[in-house]
């Protein structure tokens, strides 16, 4: 039963069910109905930090140093119960600032540096792979076991096999897929990963069944008990010495590990993510301050059964330690129960894959990749609006890469060393991480040099004691380095540095890197001084839950009011701020000591003041970034801060308001010379209208006085004059009327009738009512109207106006010996267009503009009697135009002259559309 | 600290009496290679006091909760709203 095929298949099965879990905790989210979202969820996620090396390597060691083990879940249970002070806070900060990783926690601390993120998320992820390396040497290494039962026997050597018959490069290749499917599916504002966390909580479930069973089974199966267990233990002098911690050695270590781990719980960038980059809330934490403690107690509390069960059964060494969960139901021939603790194993290996990567993922992407990108203007990248399909194919290639290289590193160091030592090495370089978090949140201090001083020299110490060694242990480079130090300078020995020993490996490194790593953190820090965004940040970070008991008032403890005048005194310059903060005092009545915190009353004031030199948005991101830090204004107000930048900014503002101003004044002076200009229109037509009303009235008058006057005139003299006082009388009415209608026209008051016309019929009316003026002249009419006519969108009275116009104009300048007016009247495309045409004198070029101008009239005016009132031809323009045709005359003196006009067809999609005349009716 | 003030304390307090449970020189008095009741002491002593420790920390949490109905009054928990809120007050 217990073959290739089925373990194979069984894997896969089993990793599709964590799949279909996390697609329907994605689903969950989606639908707002979270299914994470409680503490017992919470903590069994928390749980990812018990990975193949708990599941294998604690039984491991338990073998070789009895509870030495011990110390790496007691760490962590010791962290939990100050959980509430400090893992709450880590939540509420993460939570407040929208942390996407470890990286970002720190960097944004520290004043949203670059470097520091960018430093962390090397450090993290050279720190971490040989953590990825073991899980991978792990899956390899119990498949390579369960696989040739019913022998219990040891894999072989990996490093004879070629890298195409090495199963641990197809596990990591299988890895890598699911980590990308969990995690990289899309990009998540939020960057909550809900699906991946109900999996990893269902996996924990699985691996402390699984890690239960096989306790159980071996206790009380295989053995009667812990009592006949450890009753035959202690029957071997060998074994009986595991009951104790025997050297001074071994408690060093013991508290070194308890330390280490106390800060890898936290610390650990999959551990960050899931307590607090994916908690969903914060009252989360009192339960898991002691159901993850629980866990841990549950899941250990039969390694050293296990352990001494395999030492009793497995007496020659043959079998490695490490594999005792697997290899004692499989020499006992319980094959399911050796599936399980496979499966367990695998659970284990996979959760912590999944998580760590996609932790380091996102953090290669956003603390690295994409701050340099968008540095990188080329690129163009801040332009583009969607950037989710780079961060994806980042966040893959990340994934991918670091798998690939926890390979490398499992292919290199092979078999030298345990699971265990293995993971401490992670272990010790995510410890450099914690003087940097527990400082950043009760140190206000803390400056941005000082944790990169601090986590360089911790990052160098650590390689130089713990990575380099690894590998000249396998032989990658030359061993006279750990044995004789570097360059043969026995100070340099990197397990005995400067001379220290009697410690192990691990406490000895864990030692060195922290006395630098804390020494330079605290020293650089203490002679260098934070930049405003730093500090800022820092009030921020520290005084997180003061802020909440503060309710509104937020800015209590944040700044004092010499921070508030340094900053009025920046913009407004020293002698105006010292001004005004002493009218604040005289006029309040109080004294404003610059140490004592800024009050509301003070900061409102601040930010008025302000704003009256830099405007109230930019007062408002100045203040707040002494009373309180925003991150998502962080950039406006790394703009604004920079005082450089400032000033450029400033200047170039400068620059565009007085272009602006520029602008304005040639517009200005533009319409100046525009209204000049109406100006004297307006005074060459008050004076033409009031001359052309003159005329009339003057002979009514001296004709009306002669009248008066002569009473005796003859019968025939007075009816002459009597009727040229009417006819004048008309001609003063019909000017009027005439300069009403235009004056309503221009100002667009007249109402118009518009409606689709026939304009055959107009134009038949008109000619009709115009009849009148041919009776007794020798003056003949000729038309030349088509049957068939466009229909037109226009106002009939007003087009028929325009018709009598042109053709009692035609009778009036025609020849008056022997007339001929010409009417015609057809479609030219699609539109209407209609010609009169006379025989008169004709108009010179120069006037053919011009009479279509108001009261210009052809000829000399001031020698002949004016024919009409001048304002006939300007009235036609304005109606022809309104209905979007056009009017213009075709002569030349001697030949007559043609006036024509044209208005769109209603069919056709003319300039004066149907819509915008009908608008104009109502 | 005014409201989850007495649960604080106690588990500051519990994390000193586990700081003391935990390394050697209270440690050293049960590192010894005796027996009871068929377990090595020593592991007896390391898995009794852990588990006593998390049952004083769960009580200490849970029977803590009366005090601690609202962590944050006026403030939901939730971290988007506490940051609107926290917006809110600044205005």
């Amino acid at each position: 039963m217990l073959n290739g095929v089925t373990i194979l298949t069984v894997s896969f099965l089993y990793l599709s069910l964590l799949f279909a879990i996390a697609y329907y905790g994605d689903q969950r989210a989606d639908a707002r109905r979270s299914l994470i979202s409680n503490p017992y969820i919470y903590a069994l996620s928390i749980a990812v930090y018990c990975t193949s090396w708990t599941f294998y390597g604690s039984v491991g060691r338990a073998a070789s140093s009895g509870v030495g083990f011990l110390p790496i879940y007691i760490g962590p249970t010791l962290m939990f119960i100050l959980g509430w002070h400090l893992i709450r806070k880590i939540v509420r900060i993460s939570k407040v600032n929208r942390i996407t990783s470890i990286a970002d926690f720190i960097a944004s601390r520290y004043g949203k540096s670059f470097y520091l993120g960018a430093l962390v998320t090397v450090v993290a992820v050279l720190g971490i792979l040989p953590y990825i390396s073991l899980q991978l040497k792990a899956i390899t290494v119990s498949f390579g076991v369960l696989i040739q039962y019913p022998d219990v026997a040891m894999p072989e050597d990996r490093h004879s096999a070629s890298l195409l018959e090495d199963t641990a490069l197809y596990v990591a290749l299988l890895m890598g897929a699911f980590a990308i499917l969990f995690g990289t599916r899309h990009i998540d504002a939020s960057e909550h990963h809900e699906g991946m966390v109900a999996a990893v909580a269902f996996e924990s479930v699985v691996k402390l069944i699984a890690f239960l069973a096989v306790g159980l089974l071996v206790t009380y199966g295989i053995f009667n008990g812990m009592g006949d267990l450890y009753g035959r233990a202690s029957e071997s002098e060998q074994l009986r010495k595991l009951f104790t911690i025997n050297s001074t050695g071994g408690l060093v270590s013991w508290v070194t590990l308890s330390v280490l781990s106390m800060g890898a719980i936290i610390a650990l960038p999959r551990q960050f993510q899931v307590i607090a980059v994916e908690n969903t809330d914060e009252r989360h934490v009192r339960t898991a301050i002691w159901l993850f403690p629980l866990y841990l107690f549950l899941i250990n509390l039969f390694v050293l059964p296990i352990a001494f069960a395999g030492l009793i059964h497995f007496p020659s060494g043959a079998v490695d330690p490490d594999t005792f969960v697997l290899t004692l139901p499989m020499a006992e021939h319980y094959q399911t129960l050796a599936l399980i603790a496979f499966i367990g194993g695998l659970s284990a290996a996979t959760g912590m894959i999944i998580v760590e990567t996609i932790a380091l993922s996102t953090m290669v992407c956003n603390d690295l990749f994409m701050p340099i990108l968008l540095k990188v203007g080329r690129l163009h990248l801040s332009e583009r609006r969607d950037l989710t399909g780079i961060l994806l194919a980042i966040r893959r290639i990340a994934i991918i890469v670091v798998i690939l290289l926890g390979y490398a590193y499992v292919r290199l160091i092979g078999e030298s060393y345990a699971l265990v030592t293995i993971g401490l090495v992670s272990f010790v370089a995510a410890m450099q991480f914690v003087p940097l978090i527990v400082g950043g949140i009760l140190w206000k201090g803390a400056t941005e040099r000082g944790a990169l001083a601090g986590l360089t020299g911790g990052f160098l110490v650590w390689l130089y004691t713990l990575l380099l060694p690894s590998f000249a242990r396998s032989g990658w480079i030359s061993e006279s380095f750990v044995t004789d130090g570097l360059f043969g300078i026995a100070l340099m020995k990197p397990y005995a540095f400067l001379g220290l020993t009697g410690f192990d490996v691990i406490s000895h490194a864990t030692i060195w890197t922290m006395l630098v790593n804390v020494g330079l953190y605290i020293g650089v820090s203490l002679v260098t001084s934070q930049t405003m965004i730093e500090r800022s940040q820092a009030i921020h970070f520290v005084d997180i839950f003061n802020r909440a008991e503060a309710g509104g008032r937020i800015w209590r403890g944040r700044a004092t009011i010499g921070d508030l005048r340094e900053l009025l005194a920046r913009f407004l310059g020293h002698q105006r701020s010292e001004a005004s903060l002493a009218r604040f005092e005289r006029e309040r009545n109080r004294r404003l000591d610059p140490v004592s915190r800024a009050d509301a009353e003070i900061v409102t004031f601040a930010e008025r003041q302000l704003a009256g030199a830099i405007g109230a948005a930019s007062a408002r991101i100045m203040v707040a970034s002494v009373v309180r830090e925003e991150m998502r204004d962080i950039d406006e107000v790394m703009q604004i801060l920079d005082q450089a930048s400032q000033l450029i900014v400033y200047s170039r503002r400068l620059e565009e308001k007085s272009r602006a101003l520029e602008a304005a004044t040639e517009e200005l002076t533009e319409a100046n010379a525009r209204l000049q200009e109406l100006d004297k229109m307006k005074d060459d037509f008050v004076s033409t209208v009031s001359h052309e009303l003159r005329t009339p009235l003057t002979s009514i008058r001296s004709f009306s006085e002669i009248v008066h006057d002569h009473p005796d005139l003859p019968v025939e003299q007075r009816n002459e004059f009597l009727q040229i006082i009417v006819t004048e009388s008309e001609r003063l009415t019909r000017l009027i009327n005439d300069i009403l209608d235009l004056a309503k026209m221009e100002a667009g008051k007249i109402e118009w009738n518009v409606a689709e016309t026939d304009p055959r019929p107009i134009v038949e009316q008109a000619l009709a009512a115009t009849s009148g003026l041919f009776a007794n002249k020798p003056i003949r009419l000729e038309t030349a109207i088509a049957p068939e006519l466009p229909i037109v969108v226009v106002d009939r009275d007003r087009l028929m106006q325009v018709v009598v116009n042109l053709v009692s104009n035609a009778v009036k300048f025609c020849d008056q010996k022997a007339g001929l007016v010409r009417v015609a009247a057809w479609r030219e495309g699609d539109r209407l267009r209609v010609d009169v045409a006379d025989n008169g004198r004709g108009l010179a070029k120069a006037d053919h503009a011009k009479i279509f101008e108001r009261f210009q009239q052809a000829g000399n005016t001031l020698t002949e009697k004016p024919k009409g009132t001048g304002l006939g031809l300007p009235i036609s323009l304005q109606i022809i135009q309104h209905f979007g045709g056009d009017i213009w005359v075709d002569s030349e003196p001697g030949k007559g002259a043609t006036f024509s006009f044209f208005i769109p067809a209603a069919d056709a999609a003319g300039p004066a559309a149907p819509s915008r005349v009908a608008a104009e009716v109502t | 600290m005014r409201r989850s003030g007495l649960m604080g304390e106690r588990l500051i307090a519990l994390f000193l009496l586990g700081i003391v449970l935990f390394t050697p020189p209270f440690l050293g008095i049960f590192n010894v290679a005796t027996v009871t009741a068929g377990i090595p002491t020593f592991y007896l002593y390391l898995f009794s006091a852990w588990l006593a420790l998390i049952v004083l920390v769960a009580l200490a949490a849970e029977r803590g909760g009366h005090l601690d109905v609202a962590p944050q009054a006026g403030e939901p928990p939730a971290g988007e709203e506490s940051d609107a809120s926290a917006r809110g007050g600044e205005g």
